[in-house]
């Protein structure tokens, strides 16, 4: 299984090596990718946390918008964390910014302050069974609205971190930077169960 | 991370996420606006960009409260900000103002000759200058989240910077071929602590992200910079001292991106106005090289 992991600012490294620890019934080489071609043979992609503002001028300029939506279409996986979140969601406030809108999801971009006010906490999650995740929040942004098509697969204090719709899922923590595969496993499965046999 | 005392993982996180990206020197709100629109990771708030503390001389001090939360309304990429080598109320001030990053910087006029300051005595992360390996893990065990080359600020002059990054990846590779009855002799020599040695000599890494900073002026020299192994660039006067400010910062972020591509390089390179005068280093008196402040 070959696995993405936009390249084009961000904590994509994290992302790689939290792939490496993945066991899933097949070996999960990852790969970064910078350009639209290197999108081509991929499983699933992955969108890091970095600063959505930087982001998305990259991938406008870059090409990225149209190969992301059609990389959807075809039905391949997309996990989107903090900043990538903010990407693939269907709306963004604090300011309002243009977004891919692949999850029916509102988010507010830096919600709960600066950097002073990150932090870490433990929160309930339901991936393939219930379990308790580590969850470290960076200037993190907050689902502010989820759609109805739309499950809830972690929460923090009673509110949504983490959801899937179809084939995107999205968190506002980073489990890339716990040792926990837990999140990356199950994104893995998702890849491997939306391949179409070949 | 393995029983190491370093700084809280949410704000080595933090640097994680700057990753591949520019932070640009800005003085005001104007400056941040442009540096956002090109594609800037971060900011950094200051009073004078490098090339003019040179130019002016005097003591060279945090920014003023003003300018920091008028840029802080401005944008809404993190805002980092420079405190003096030693002034901890000017960082305690800065987290009071909730910047996103402190830079304990040698650009300003150190307050204590001395001591750097206490780190981990704050809510907020710092990013420290380093010359080589030594210098670099003895920021790491004050509690720097974050470390960046030296270089030599304001010269537009990229030479500094590279000598620093090599001396820091040649050091790092040296301690992964030494064996353990070796390493704290090294940690002596080096004046690092034994445990961030150890931890270095077992991972080949550095605990932190290791970012470059001091003389970039061009996309190519921030290229240059990520080949040697920096994982992101700040630049400084080398954009606003340019003539063509907007379209070199937005240069310089996708060169960062691109930074293995010629292709791509030459491409973002070729519209490009003249940079920022340089200043050559080995004609640089002593007394004015920004880079020995610090220890």
């Amino acid at each position: 299984m070959k696995i993405g992991v936009l390249a084009l600012q961000g904590d994509f490294e994290r992302h790689r090596r939290a792939l490496a620890r993945v066991r899933a019934g097949e070996p999960v080489e990852s790969v970064e990718v910078r350009k639209t071609v290197e999108l081509r043979d991929l499983d699933g992609l992955i969108i890091p946390g970095g600063e959505s503002t930087t982001l998305l001028k990259l991938m406008e300029y870059f090409g990225f918008w149209p190969a992301l939506d059609a990389f959807h279409r075809e039905g391949k996986p997309i996990f989107g964390t903090c900043a990538g979140l903010i990407l693939v969601a269907r709306d963004v406030e604090n300011p309002p910014q243009p977004s891919l809108g692949l999850i029916d999801v509102g988010v507010e971009r830096n919600a709960y302050g600066r950097q002073r006010e990150s932090f870490e906490a433990r929160g309930d999650a339901d991936l393939d069974g219930p379990t308790s995740l580590e969850m470290v929040f960076i200037r993190a942004p907050r689902i502010r609205r989820v759609g109805p098509g739309v499950s809830v697969l972690a929460r923090h204090k009673d509110e949504p971190v983490m959801a899937r719709e179809g084939s995107v899922l999205v968190a506002t923590f980073h489990p890339e930077l716990t040792d926990d595969p837990t999140v990356h496993t199950y994104f893995c499965a998702m890849a491997q169960r939306s391949r179409r046999p070949r | 991370m393995d029983g190491l005392r370093i700084a809280d993982r949410k704000h080595i996180g933090l640097a994680e996420m700057l990753k591949g990206g520019v932070i640009m020197d800005v003085t005001n709100a104007e400056q941040a606006k442009i540096a956002e629109k090109a594609g800037a990771a971060a900011v950094m708030a200051l009073e004078r960009v490098p090339s003019d503390i040179r130019r002016d001389g005097g003591v060279a001090r945090m920014a003023s409260v003003r300018k920091i939360k008028e840029i802080q309304e401005t944008v809404t990429i993190p805002v980092m900000a420079k405190a003096r080598i030693g002034h901890f109320v000017e960082a305690q001030i800065l987290e009071a103002l909730a910047v996103d990053y402190v830079d304990e910087s040698e650009v300003l006029t150190p307050a204590d000759e001395h001591f750097h300051i206490d780190k981990y005595a704050f809510s907020i992360p710092f990013v420290c200058g380093a010359r080589d390996l030594g210098e670099c893990l003895r920021r790491i065990g004050e509690g720097a989240a974050m470390i960046r080359t030296k270089g030599e600020a304001g010269s537009g002059n990229i030479v500094e910077a590279v000598r620093h990054m090599r001396a820091m990846t040649s050091g790092i590779r040296r301690l992964t071929l030494l064996g353990d009855e070796e390493l704290m002799t090294e940690a002596k020599n080096l004046g690092a602590p034994y445990e961030l040695v150890r931890w270095v000599g077992k991972h080949g890494k550095l605990p932190v992200p290791n970012f470059s900073a001091g003389g970039i002026a061009t996309p190519a020299d921030a290229a240059l910079m990520m080949q040697l192994g920096a994982e992101a660039v700040f630049v400084g006067s080398g954009i606003f001292k340019s003539k063509d400010p907007a379209a070199r910062a937005e240069a310089i972020v996708r060169a960062t991106t691109h930074f293995r591509d010629a292709k791509v390089l030459a491409e973002v390179s070729q519209e490009l106005d003249e940079a920022m005068p340089g200043l050559d280093v080995r004609k640089m008196a002593e007394e004015d090289k920004l880079a020995s402040r610090g220890w």
